[in-house]
């Protein structure tokens, strides 16, 4: 009896040896996206917060106190045009230096791409669902401005025109207008960020640089004087950070 | 043969029936604790992640109980006057009703009371006003050695657990283990702490189509979140978020210069300084006074603060409007309705609990 045990322990762990080697052959590889930030090319961490060291296009100086940000359905186009979706999602905090770096898995098979892309903020489809984690972060909009969630919460302090220390809170979420029981929508605000063409070839990271000056500079020259707070029920100014976040984001090195 | 057999049956049946008697005698009854799971509010399960109950001290029947026992038990403190409910009372939402506490020998704490609810819920587990406790279990560790608290040390009190008739059979119980140590009374104190939830407010109530809100209180919702008025909910959670709090650290704009660092004191960053954990706004009617040195006698007083009180200084948060003018300059029925609207989060039941009183 004890025999036919071992003999049986034995012809199951060839076969799983068999497995295994088989699958490794065809594993697909590891992809990571590796979330860093600048203002204007110097590299910005979380230490860099809580001083005021930054000056927007617009000539203000400012400091940044909290920044963390969405984003959403990752997708990888082959170059014969099938789109890989992944129906994800990311909540970057660089206040904490957390979720910088959002492992995608196995998900992605090896091979060339013509673009990958993601979601700034939710599409409406996906800003109407209910994210336990995202919730237990307290990144929602309440429900008169539209309800589901921030995009991105940009806190920190400027010098304004009297020059003194004022707070400025530039919050991006969904625009909206006639805040109360029936919000209308003006137009949409989130958008896709394309990052281009990508290989992918054993395990990679895609690094993915936030230019945070961009935030106050193009098309719009943000003026911290007249933009600072209240923001959120302020569908024109959403609107101007929709246009601006166009050039936030680029692709910086892929690395394998 | 037959009667060969017989005795060999006997003599097996003897020998099986003396082995047990010998192994009931040299090692005890398996008695492992009896897992229980936090009974999880529909309100929490609907809405938010699940709590944070550590792998190396998982809730248990025989815990709970020893928790309780120990949290309502004067022998933790130097001349065994006080307790952690002296301080922490059930009938306060586990607080108490003075600016700061007071410890065994009449001296004041600089530091209001907290009221424990909804430990379970906080991610980050940085507890305490500043944040210098990592857990819930270390946290339990402090009181008893601070020296304007229970001013005792935990060698005496593990002494006097372990000389008790009755304690070291529940650690026993909880532990299985009658050797007692400071850290398993305060995985037990820890274990009863996370079981005190309180989730059956009106709001509660009205966010599960329970009960409706009268419009004063709607209002004061309304209030509470817009952000050209209260914008009271980036710190203090809302409908989707019912702790009521992000359980994170703010300079809320109470002084132009600080007696007591908070958060920087822990982390020994300047940027800290004057940052205090957000508290819940659950059971406001029960756990006055208010901010982390107990100064404002009343839910007005807070109110007025934010609306007209901020005082500037170098680490305010950016979430603070119009520190300039001083606030937010609610009107006088603004005030009033989000008054109204905070006391909805108020949850009488979690007073009167059975499971959580002496």
């Amino acid at each position: 009896m004890k025999k036919i045990f071992v003999l049986l322990f034995i012809s199951l762990y060839f076969a799983s040896c068999s497995d295994d080697d088989n699958n490794s052959g065809l594993s697909p590889a590891s992809t990571t996206l590796s979330f860093s930030h600048n203002w204007n090319g110097t590299p910005v961490s979380n230490a860099d917060f809580n001083t005021i060291q930054f000056t927007n296009e617009n000539g203000e100086m400012l400091s940044i106190e909290r920044l963390r940000y969405l984003i959403s359905d990752i997708t990888f186009t082959t170059t014969s045009n099938e789109v890989l979706n992944l129906n994800n999602y990311n909540l970057i905090d660089l206040t904490n230096g957390t979720n910088l770096d959002f492992s995608l898995g196995t998900q992605i098979p090896p091979g060339s791409y013509s673009n990958v892309s993601f979601t700034f903020g939710f599409d409406n489809e996906d800003n109407s669902q209910n994210y336990l984690d995202l919730n237990s972060a307290s990144f929602n909009v309440p429900d008169m401005l539209g309800g589901g969630y921030h995009y991105m919460q940009f806190d920190g302090k400027y010098i304004d025109n009297t020059n003194m220390e004022a707070n400025f809170n530039y919050h991006a979420i969904r625009a909206v207008d006639n805040p109360g029981m029936n919000p209308t929508f003006p137009q949409d605000t989130f958008f896709t960020v394309n990052l281009g063409a990508v290989t992918v070839s054993g395990d990679t990271t895609l690094n993915i640089e936030m230019n945070i000056a961009e935030w106050f500079t193009n098309p719009n020259t943000w003026d911290l004087n007249q933009l600072n707070t209240v923001l959120m029920p302020n569908s024109a100014a959403q609107i101007q950070m929709y246009q601006n976040g166009q050039s936030v984001f680029t692709l910086g090195s892929v690395s394998q | 043969m037959k009667k060969l057999i017989y005795i060999i049956c006997l003599c097996f049946l003897f020998s099986s029936c003396s082995s047990d008697n010998e192994n009931e005698g040299l090692t005890p009854v398996d008695e492992t604790p009896n897992a229980l799971d936090l009974d999880i509010p529909e309100i929490f399960s609907n809405n938010i992640i699940p709590p944070v109950i550590p792998n190396d001290n998982t809730q248990t029947v025989e815990g709970i109980a020893l928790g309780k026992r120990l949290f309502f038990d004067n022998i933790l403190s130097g001349d065994q006057s006080i307790s952690c409910a002296s301080c922490h009372s059930p009938q306060n939402a586990f607080t108490d009703n003075t600016p700061t506490s007071v410890g065994i020998d009449g001296v004041f704490g600089t530091r209001n009371s907290m009221p424990l609810f909804n430990l379970a819920w906080n991610y980050n587990e940085r507890f305490a006003w500043d944040g210098k406790e990592l857990s819930l279990e270390r946290q339990a560790l402090e009181p008893v050695e601070n020296p304007i608290e229970m001013h005792s040390d935990w060698e005496n009190v593990v002494n006097r657990l372990q000389n008790h008739p009755e304690y070291p059979e529940l650690f026993r119980l909880a532990f299985n283990t009658s050797t007692i140590t400071k850290e398993l009374a305060a995985k037990a104190i820890a274990q009863f702490e996370r079981t005190l939830i309180s989730a059956n407010s009106k709001f509660d109530r009205y966010s599960l189509g329970q009960e409706t809100l009268t419009s004063q209180e709607l209002n004061g919702l309304d209030v509470f979140l817009r952000e050209d008025k209260g914008d009271c909910f980036h710190c203090h959670g809302n409908p989707n978020n019912p702790l009521w709090t992000d359980n994170d650290f703010h300079n809320n704009g109470l002084d132009t210069a600080f007696t007591d660092l908070g958060l920087g004191a822990v982390t020994g960053d300047p940027n800290d300084n004057g940052k205090f954990r957000s508290p819940s706004l659950r059971n406001l009617a029960y756990t006055a006074p208010f901010m982390h040195d107990g100064r404002f006698a009343t839910i007005d007083e807070v109110i007025d603060h934010y609306s007209e009180g901020l005082q500037n200084s170098p680490t305010i948060d950016p979430l603070m409007k119009n520190i300039a003018q001083g606030g937010v300059q609610l009107s006088a029925q603004d005030k009033a309705d989000l008054k109204a609207f905070l006391l909805t989060l108020s949850d009488p039941s979690f007073l009167t609990n059975p499971d959580f009183q002496n």
